[in-house]
């Protein structure tokens, strides 16, 4: 009984904060974080949809996230195929590599991309953004395909080549298949990681600013809290939508054809 | 029936027309070649690119900043690691490590009974809610986190109120006043840090510790019971050193995300600084990137100790 008590709590704690958010959005008061409102309005989404500023910013995210993704998924992928079937000397020293970028700590990634920006004299762009993001973004991937890979049989390869298909139709029509719904789910993840990070975007992004940029100038110098407000709520509608996708596409994962070694 | 010589089949087939056919056994009889195909655009860009930078971040850190123009001087040198160790930088790293640590027990204690519930006792569509009741924490913005607790410890927010409605208002003001942990109000006191970085890492503790116990057999459990333990004392003797790995997993992302943060600091909690804003302060208005690229060497060198500890404790079968 206690236990399912302190486990509530902590779930309770873990969520009401973000709860919160969605009802500071509704809020009338402008100056400070009044609890509770002093009244309702709807008067902030308005605002907020004339903001050229939060439209950029958040035309930045969605382009620097899609192009991470994508890039994400071709390495993470190419990298999960060759670990996962055939052995060979280095495997682990590759899949640590892989881990290391989001094994460190954000700010070591970020802080070594830009000095070699400096050494190497590259200027901020959209590529440098990419460049930090998919980066980091390829372990999401290669986690999910290395699971599924590992649950793929090699016999369903073998059998593919054994009744004449070529390493193409086989990819195509076998592997393809069963691990598309890992590679859609570890995409999804990526993009929700790229979207909202940040740590690593402060290095690498000049003068440019994505969304989460744009929140942590307004974090730090608050400007207008209800339009804040109002952002952190999408954000989160935006991030939360992914990551259930990611989780109902993996869920039955379990049910791959030829599981039974 | 006579004539079937003539229709055995070739023992080796001829060659698939077109190039994809080539290359498609070319593959087949050189399967190295598919396999450095493979491995060559990951390796060039994590390992080119990245680790690259990593190394020229090290090198960096071993030339040092000239005084009077401020320029970096690129010569070998060990003042920069010199300049670590002033008391003043030296208070930095104690204050980070503490903090990291503080904030990875209360992590594993508030974790815990979680991670317990769900390994335990969860079943089916509720195994899901405590699935996603993580996940979704977990993943959702980390900046909108750290802005609801901006919101919730602010002096006019809803923690003030709540409190002010049980009459308890005397606790947090009797807290803040004490010395190190207190402030002005909780928002810019290392309370608040404290706080929101524990609500932050949380579920990255979760997750690897309900793993763990997931592979607690229950039939220990009840042994124990059986065998006369107390509750207490199976947790103790039994639960907790199966657990272990799973805790120490956990303890290895809070203790090193804690360790390289600068931004919740920054937004929440007093003028002191910790690592990660130090990095942030010499290599940008400073411009003192030696020293920037030191300071990083000191979580690369405490994280490479703890996860070879935690690869001791077999830590990494938890993951």
């Amino acid at each position: 009984m206690g236990l399912k008590i302190a486990a509530g709590v902590g779930l309770a704690f873990l969520h009401l904060p973000i709860l919160l958010i969605f009802l500071y959005a509704f809020t009338t008061e402008e100056k400070s974080y009044q609890f509770p409102p002093p009244g309702l309005t709807l008067k902030w989404f308005a605002v907020t949809w004339n903001r050229p500023d939060v439209w950029e910013a958040l035309g930045l995210s969605v382009r620097v996230a899609s192009i991470s993704t994508v890039v994400a998924l071709t390495l993470g992928t190419l990298c999960a195929a060759a670990i996962s079937q055939t052995k060979f000397f280095g495997r682990e020293a590759i899949s640590l590599l892989v881990i290391l970028p989001i094994a460190l700590p954000g700010i070591i990634t970020g802080i070594s991309l830009r000095s070699a920006f400096n050494l190497a004299e590259i200027p901020f762009s959209f590529w440098t953004i990419v460049l930090g993001h998919a980066t980091f973004c390829v372990v999401v991937v290669y986690n999910n395909a290395v699971a599924r890979f590992r649950r793929m049989s090699g016999s369903l390869i073998e059998a593919s080549m054994d009744l004449g298909a070529d390493g193409f139709q086989t990819f195509r029509h076998v592997i393809l298949p069963n691990i598309g719904t890992a590679l859609l789910a570890g995409g999804m993840l990526a993009f929700a990681l790229s979207f909202d990070e940040v740590i690593v975007t402060t290095f690498t992004a000049g003068q440019q600013a994505t969304l989460p940029i744009w929140m942590l100038e307004e974090l730090v110098r608050p400007r207008q809290r209800p339009v804040t407000n109002v952002v952190a709520m999408v954000v989160v509608l935006v991030t939360f939508l992914p990551i259930l996708a990611a989780y109902y596409l993996t869920r039955d994962g379990d049910q791959i054809s030829g599981q039974g070694k | 029936m006579s004539t079937a010589a003539t229709a055995v089949p070739a023992a080796i087939l001829p060659g698939r027309g077109g190039i994809g056919g080539a290359l498609s056994d070319a593959f087949w009889r050189k399967p190295g070649l598919l396999l450095f195909l493979m491995l060559t655009p990951p390796l060039l860009w994590l390992g080119v690119i990245y680790l690259g930078s990593l190394f020229a971040l090290l090198i960096q850190s071993f030339f040092s900043i000239d005084e009077f123009s401020g320029m970096v001087v690129r010569e070998f040198t060990l003042k920069t690691y010199g300049e670590l160790l002033r008391p003043s930088n030296l208070d930095i790293i104690v204050r980070t490590v503490t903090m990291a640590g503080m904030v990875t027990i209360a992590s594993a204690i508030i974790a815990f009974p979680i991670a317990y519930y769900a390994a335990r006792y969860a079943k089916g569509r509720w195994k899901a809610v405590f699935y996603l009741g993580v996940m979704l924490p977990l993943w959702s913005s980390y900046l909108v986190k750290v802005y609801a607790w901006k919101l919730i410890l602010a002096k006019e927010g809803i923690l003030t109120w709540v409190l002010d409605k049980l009459h308890l208002t005397f606790l947090i003001d009797g807290w803040l006043a004490l010395p190190v942990v207190g402030g002005n109000s909780l928002s810019l006191s290392t309370t608040g840090t404290f706080l929101v970085f524990v609500y932050v890492w949380l579920p990255f503790m979760i997750l690897p510790m309900q793993a763990a116990l997931e592979r607690v057999p229950g039939n220990l459990l009840e042994a124990s019971a059986d065998l006369g333990a107390s509750p207490g004392q199976t947790f103790r003797n039994v639960l907790f050193p199966l657990a272990l790995p799973g805790v120490i997993a956990g303890s290895i992302f809070t203790f090193s995300l804690t360790l390289g943060d600068y931004i919740i600091p920054q937004i929440i909690g007093t003028s002191h600084l910790f690592i990660g804003m130090a990095v942030y302060a010499h290599q940008g208005t400073a411009g003192n990137i030696p020293l920037a690229a030191a300071f990083t060497v000191v979580p690369v060198v405490i994280m490479g100790v703890y996860l070879w500890l935690a690869k001791r404790a077999g830590a990494f079968n938890a993951l």
